[in-house]
């Protein structure tokens, strides 16, 4: 009962937060929004047990993107101009809507066979073992961690001045 | 009514369609980078919903929301630095204006 009080909870905020992020005016507002719609999907990775994710979204979204996203937004002096938006609103809400209905009659149509066992409920162990074991995702992460440094040098090289 | 897959799945499938809505319509760059985000992050909830509820021994979809994030957070700076340049030279961000490639 608590659960599905808080994922309602969640789920409503969610929703409600990611519509200002899209329909505010003012962008830093829509910036702290989208902080709070990070906040609800950490709620909602901790409802799913999955509670190291849940930290990682707070550490990660949370606490380094939307601090790079209102960086962003200071430097670049768009507060006074507002969020306006361009003349494809009517064709982009009826792809998104018929994106939706499909999507959503997709889902409840499915059977989807649920296991039966409960999920793991200290997920921190059982995931490393699971990334860095022998036949786990060690190549991947590797490619992370080449992906990450590359994308830093790359931001410092395009924002250098000249 | 006990919560299920089916609810985690039309949640993400909500807010995924709200940031693509966003994403086609909005003419700041950084709100277009916010929707991208958030759709990012809807994929990530269908993920660790269906990791938790379908494999729950496993922990696949976790492992691939992780990757997910890694890169999210690499698109996030890169794309926050192509803005950066862009506003150095235009003095805008507005993308309606930012039509150098356009034929």
């Amino acid at each position: 009962m608590g659960l599905a009080a808080a994922f309602w909870i969640m789920a409503l905020v969610a929703v409600g937060s990611a519509l200002a992020v899209v329909f505010h005016r003012n962008v830093f507002r829509a910036a702290l929004a989208l902080v709070l719609c990070f906040i609800t999907v950490a709620g909602l990775y901790i409802t799913l047990s999955a509670d190291f994710l849940a930290a990682v979204q707070i550490l990660v979204y949370v606490g380094a993107i939307s601090v790079l996203i209102i960086l962003a937004i200071m430097m670049t002096r768009e507060v006074q101009k507002g969020s306006p938006v361009n003349k494809m609103q009517i064709p982009a809400a009826v792809v998104a809507l018929v994106l939706l209905g499909i999507m959503v009659y997709t889902v409840t149509a499915t059977p989807w066979k649920v296991a039966a066992e409960a999920p793991l409920s200290p997920t921190t162990v059982p995931l490393a073992t699971r990334l860095f074991s022998e036949n786990g995702f060690i190549l991947p992460v590797e490619i992370g961690a080449v992906l990450l440094l590359a994308a830093i040098l790359g931001a410092i090289v395009i924002t250098r001045e000249k | 009514m006990t919560i299920g897959l089916t609810h985690y799945l039309v949640l993400s499938a909500v807010l995924f369609c709200i940031g693509l809505y966003g994403a086609l319509t909005k003419r700041n760059a950084v709100i277009i980078l916010m929707c991208i985000e958030i759709m990012l992050n809807s994929v990530n909830i269908s993920l660790v919903a269906f990791s938790s509820y379908i494999v729950p021994l496993l922990l696949t979809g976790q492992v691939f929301a992780i990757f997910v994030m890694v890169v999210a957070a690499a698109e996030v700076a890169v794309g926050l630095a192509i803005i950066l340049a862009i506003f150095r030279n235009l003095t805008d961000i507005d993308v309606n204006n930012i039509n150098l490639m356009k034929w």
